[in-house]
């Protein structure tokens, strides 16, 4: 028999639909009388707004701000002390913050007349001073996105424990290191369609989404409505990466359009709209300092950091996570005692800022790695040696660094020593003295990251946002012809789900993963749960899926022991069966029992019968710690700027991996991603906060030919708290490529006395850095540029 | 994006073709491969009244020699050539280029004809066919037009195309056999546009030595006689990116970096076959 249960590598049960194209997206759904609609957005990122006007044969197709009486905007409050409320209007109504900001809503029996709609309605704007830089946002008499806060600071944030400690230590290094606005560009945009039904009194949202309980208790929110009235399915789903656990201002034009028209209607996100107007994140600043002891020993991190959140708080993360977050996770897997970090989430006229896979973990990984490899120059040390002198040790475990973080469990130096195995750094070095042949510069690079995932109550309650998971549940269901149906709050857009979840059912009940159906993406199917997002649904879907099937096992134990004319007491549960000393029951038997024959079940039966809700939590919910150590080989071309990765290894620690081919996959798409975040991909804007990327022609994304084929490796620390001893890895591929890439190519010019200190890493950058070094030594300076 | 409503006709006969691009009081495109114009449609940039879809017309799709010239229609495809569904007639310059544009599926219907009249600085084919000294026909009720491909392109998205006029054939000279190439190309990414494109053509018995910097933004910079690069030698050893620098300071390219990158190019261009 095929290994099913967890820990095997099972084939994925959702391939056979997904490898042949028969997948079903929000664009896929087909209904009697749905109407198109496209939107009239902003072409300005901050105006004044005197007239909308539609000719008079579009009037009853044209919708604006004025129509949406008693809708409310979006509104999404942090807790934490000092933070500034903006209200993302549905439609726009005085004023608009951003380039493709909503103004109106076309509607047409195509796609195509609806876009000809919006394109005949006319505006009239008085263009208003815009703010796109996320630094001339916090100076004093900048332009103001929201004028009655009086600045465009959402949140300011300090900590500041002993670091007076560190400022005596003989390295000190400073660098201003930045990351550039991506886009997160899943396969599948957003989409909706939106449908009344007057027999049910109910509104049915289809939304390309990844967490749509959230997106119904936002939807009842901003349109007064009662959660029983609203009903979200979210069906295939191309890829989230956290865009799609937003709540955007179209589902609510939409919901609010079906029951105003009487007849369904659709909205599908084109790849303008998603790159122009929704998908932005990712833009961080930091000037960081590192403290450190000639041996390598790190001494303090000193940090200021601010993040363009763009022009309003997004429901339901908010405009402060990402800045927020810096703070708290910007020490890394090392240990050392003086830390100041002082955040801005500053407000710009650009999009929202989104919670993008690895949320802030990117950024920061990326500044602090740097400024460890320029410790490492700055002592004449490897890299890896300053590494080994500040990472947490294993002895120390479970460990509480310096900003509270618990690290549960781990060996953070083994993952280090064995991505150093993968590569021969002595001949490295020689190779590297001796030059390429064809003039390119060789480069290795390392970084280390930890990555908590599935922290819970206790860490959001402290947000204050409108979203802190609990109990995670799941309802456990044996089918009258002994299947199971396994119903989870939490949503499957590439994490491979339907397998995982069953494999978790098998290594309890014994029921075949072929025989299990995997119900998600649905709130009148599923229970309540804040959905797919920061690296949780393994732990906690899977803790809950594993407590649903216990409850069960206890209950077909009873009616098998009856069957079996057996004492309960020296009943076991195996491989799908109840065993006795004298005989044995398939769980079939007892699901025909318990359904079709109850004349055969003891009076005393347990009344739930074969099917419970059952919620989970970690004994301890402060998120399970996995890590990773990537390392990197790459040639640089000091001619043209160009950067090729050579080798990449990874060795990481997700404690019980449940299916290890998946988490490969989570790993290679992650990683993926993140040589996108390193070398590719990047949202300008001009002074003017235009967007300057609104096609895939600008907007580059890294192909099959930009990507190697990593060495991966895993090591399997248990988590102590969670079921199997299974760790969050949903991001973590994402978070370390951009620091590893870019101390590979530091490390390739090092000799010109060049170094890059923002990503991407373009051509252009790179040709830049390498001319101002040449113009330092000219100028007879030391010195580096961004 | 969807394009704005527009009618489609696909005429057989180039003289049908002419006459629907000749409609005095509506904005009329040709579409071949549709794989630059695709796009500018969906972007609305372009909103034409008709379009008129040249791919049905034989004359288009035909590939011949006559008088030491391989004359390539409109519509042949980058894959045709890549191919070799086409005669080479350049000592593999014309499929070694065909096969680095965009993507096969862009290759497979995207054509040479329409790709010259898209006229993006950052296309592979006008700096690589000025470099080997190929010419246009142009076709109108008019008349016919003919001019090298340097002539035609006039700007990052401009052609001397005129309303009711047509890109008939590529006329491409057949090289001598001791005619060496060299073309080197980067891009942020395969597939990608170019960023800067460097081509030079050594071709001794019919006496020419061109060179051609593309990419940078601007029609393709051609450098008719390259001896001028190599200290008035027809001898590739003797380049001096200097003199290249020069060119390009000339051609209007003042930032350093932009300019440093189509030297480099153009050096690496010349140093395939110069063995230096």
């Amino acid at each position: 028999m095929v290994e099913q249960g967890v820990g095997a590598r099972l084939l994925r049960k959702e391939d056979s639909r997904f490898m042949q194209g028969r997948g079903e997206y929000v664009a896929d759904i087909r209904m009697p009388g749905l109407r198109d609609v496209a939107f009239v957005r902003s072409p300005l990122a901050h105006a004044r707004i005197n007239a909308i006007s539609a000719p008079p044969q579009y009037r009853d197709c044209v919708f604006t701000s004025a129509d949406l009486a008693g809708v409310k905007p979006i509104r999404a409050v942090s807790g934490l002390q000092g933070f500034k409320v903006s209200e993302q209007p549905i439609l726009a109504s005085g004023k608009v913050r951003q380039v493709g900001e909503l103004i109106a809503m076309c509607v047409g029996r195509t796609r195509a007349e609806a876009e000809d709609i919006a394109a005949s309605v006319e505006l009239d704007l008085t263009e208003l001073p815009a703010v796109s830089d996320m630094l001339e946002a916090r100076k004093p008499g900048a332009p103001l996105v929201h004028e009655h806060w009086g600045d465009n600071i959402f949140l300011e944030t300090f900590v500041n424990i002993n670091i007076g400690k560190a400022v005596s230590a003989p390295i000190k290094v400073t660098r201003e290191i930045r990351t550039a606005r991506q886009s997160m560009a899943p396969l599948e945009g957003r989409g909706v369609v939106a449908v009344y039904s007057s027999r049910l009194d109910q509104l049915t949202v289809y939304t390309a989404a990844q967490m749509p309980h959230i997106n119904r208790t936002g939807l009842s929110e901003c349109l007064g409505m009662d959660h029983g009235k609203i009903r979200v399915i979210s069906p295939d789903v191309g890829g989230g990466f956290g865009y799609k656990g937003i709540l955007l201002p179209e589902e609510v034009c939409l919901s609010w359009l079906t029951m105003r028209r009487e007849h369904p209607v659709r909205w599908i996100e084109d790849r303008r709209e998603h790159l122009t107007a929704g998908a932005n994140c990712r833009e961080h600043h930091y000037i960081i300092t590192g403290y450190a002891d000639r041996d390598g020993r790190l001494r303090g991190i000193d940090c200021e950091a601010t993040v363009d959140s763009g022009a309003y708080s997004s429901y339901p993360f908010s405009a402060c996570l990402e800045a927020a977050q810096v703070a708290s996770i910007l020490p890394g897997p090392y240990d050392f005692e003086a830390y100041r970090c002082r955040t801005w989430s500053a407000a710009t006229n650009k999009c929202p800022i989104l919670p993008y896979r690895s949320v802030a973990r990117t950024g920061v990984c990326f500044a602090l790695e740097l400024v460890l490899d320029a410790i490492a120059r700055e002592a004449g040390l490897e890299p890896y040696e300053v590494r080994f002198k500040n990472l947490v040790r294993p002895e120390q475990m479970p460990f509480d660094n310096i900003t509270n973080k618990h690290f549960d469990s781990g060996n953070y130096p083994e993952a280090l020593r064995r991505v150093l195995a993968h590569f021969d750094v002595p001949a490295l070095r020689a190779r590297q003295q001796k030059g390429e042949p064809d003039g390119r510069l060789l480069g290795f690079g390392l970084s280390i990251y930890c990555e908590q995932g599935a922290h819970g109550t206790s860490v959001y309650a402290g947000w204050g946002i409108p979203m802190v998971p609990g109990h995670e549940q799941a309802t456990a269901r044996v089918t009258p012809d002994g299947g199971l149906e396994l119903r989870v709050g939490v949503h499957s857009h590439g994490q491979s789900l339907e397998t995982t979840l069953a494999q978790v059912a098998f290594e309890i009940l014994g029921i075949d993963t072929s025989k299990i159906k995997v119900v998600l993406g649905d709130t009148a199917l599923t229970p309540y749960s804040t959905g797919t997002w920061g690296s949780r649904c393994m732990v906690m879907a899977g803790g809950a899926v594993a407590s649903a099937c216990r409850e069960i096992e206890s209950r077909a134990k009873q009616i098998g022991a009856s069957l079996l004319q057996a004492d309960p007491a020296g009943i076991t549960y195996a491989n799908g069966r109840v065993v006795s000393a004298s005989g044995e029951v398939r769980i079939e038997e007892i699901a025909r029992v318990w359904y079709l024959r109850p004349q055969d079940l003891p009076a005393d039966v347990h009344r739930g019968g074969l099917e419970a809700t059952v919620g989970y939590k970690p004994q301890r919910d402060s998120g399970t710690f996995s890590y990773a150590a990537h390392a990197v080989t790459v040639l640089v071309d000091p001619e043209l700027g160009s950067v090729e990765i050579l080798d990449y290894a990874i060795v990481e620690d997700g404690g019980k991996l449940v299916n290890p081919m998946v988490v490969d996959g989570q790993i290679f798409g992650g990683l993926a991603q993140g040589i996108g975040t390193a070398l590719y991909e990047e949202m300008p804007y001009d002074e003017n906060a235009q967007p300057l990327a609104p096609t895939f022609a600008d907007y580059l994304l890294p192909g099959a030919a930009e990507v190697p084929e990593p060495q991966l490796e895993h090591m399997e620390t248990l988590a102590p708290y969670t079921e199997f001893g299974i760790k969050g890895i949903g991001e973590g591929g994402a978070i370390a490529p951009p620091a590893a890439i870019a101390n590979a190519v530091n490390d390739a010019l090092k000799g010109l006395g060049a170094e890059l200190l923002f990503s991407p890493i373009t051509p252009r950058r790179v040709l830049e850095a390498i001319a101002a070094a040449k113009d330092a030594v000219g100028a007879g300076q030391h010195g580096a540029s961004s | 994006v969807k394009p704005v409503n527009f009618a489609y006709e696909r005429p057989q006969r180039i003289a049908d073709a002419l006459k629907l691009l000749s409609e005095p009081t509506i904005q009329t495109k040709a579409m071949a491969g549709s794989q630059s114009l695709g796009p500018l449609l969906n972007m609305r940039l372009v909103q034409p009244d008709l379009i008129v879809d040249i791919t049905a017309i034989e004359e288009l799709r035909r590939a011949d020699l006559h008088e030491g010239h391989l004359v390539l229609g409109a519509c042949i495809t980058h894959a045709d050539i890549e191919d070799g569904r086409v005669p080479d007639v350049t000592r593999g310059a014309l499929p070694g280029v065909a096969k680095t544009i965009a993507y096969r599926a862009i290759r497979n219907r995207g054509t040479i004809g329409g790709s010259l009249c898209a006229a993006d600085p950052s296309a592979d084919w006008p700096p690589a066919l000025a470099t080997l000294g190929a010419e246009v026909v142009l076709l109108s009720a008019k008349g016919i037009r003919m001019m090298p491909v340097e002539a035609f392109m006039t700007g990052a998205l401009e052609t001397v195309l005129e309303a009711g006029e047509l890109l008939q054939d590529i006329r491409v000279p057949v090289l001598s056999p001791d005619a060496v190439w060299g073309y080197y190309k980067v891009c942020r990414r395969a597939g990608q546009h170019a960023h800067a494109i460097g081509a030079v053509l050594l071709d001794r018995p019919r006496n020419v030595f061109r060179a051609v910097i593309g990419g940078a933004g601007l029609k393709p910079i051609v450098i008719p006689d390259a001896s001028t690069l190599s200290g008035g030698a027809f001898d590739l050893s003797r380049f001096d990116e200097n003199a290249a620098d020069s060119v390009l300071r000339s051609a209007g390219i003042v930032d350093r970096l932009e300019r440093q990158t189509c030297r480099v190019v153009l050096t690496r261009a010349v140093r395939q076959v110069s063995g230096v």
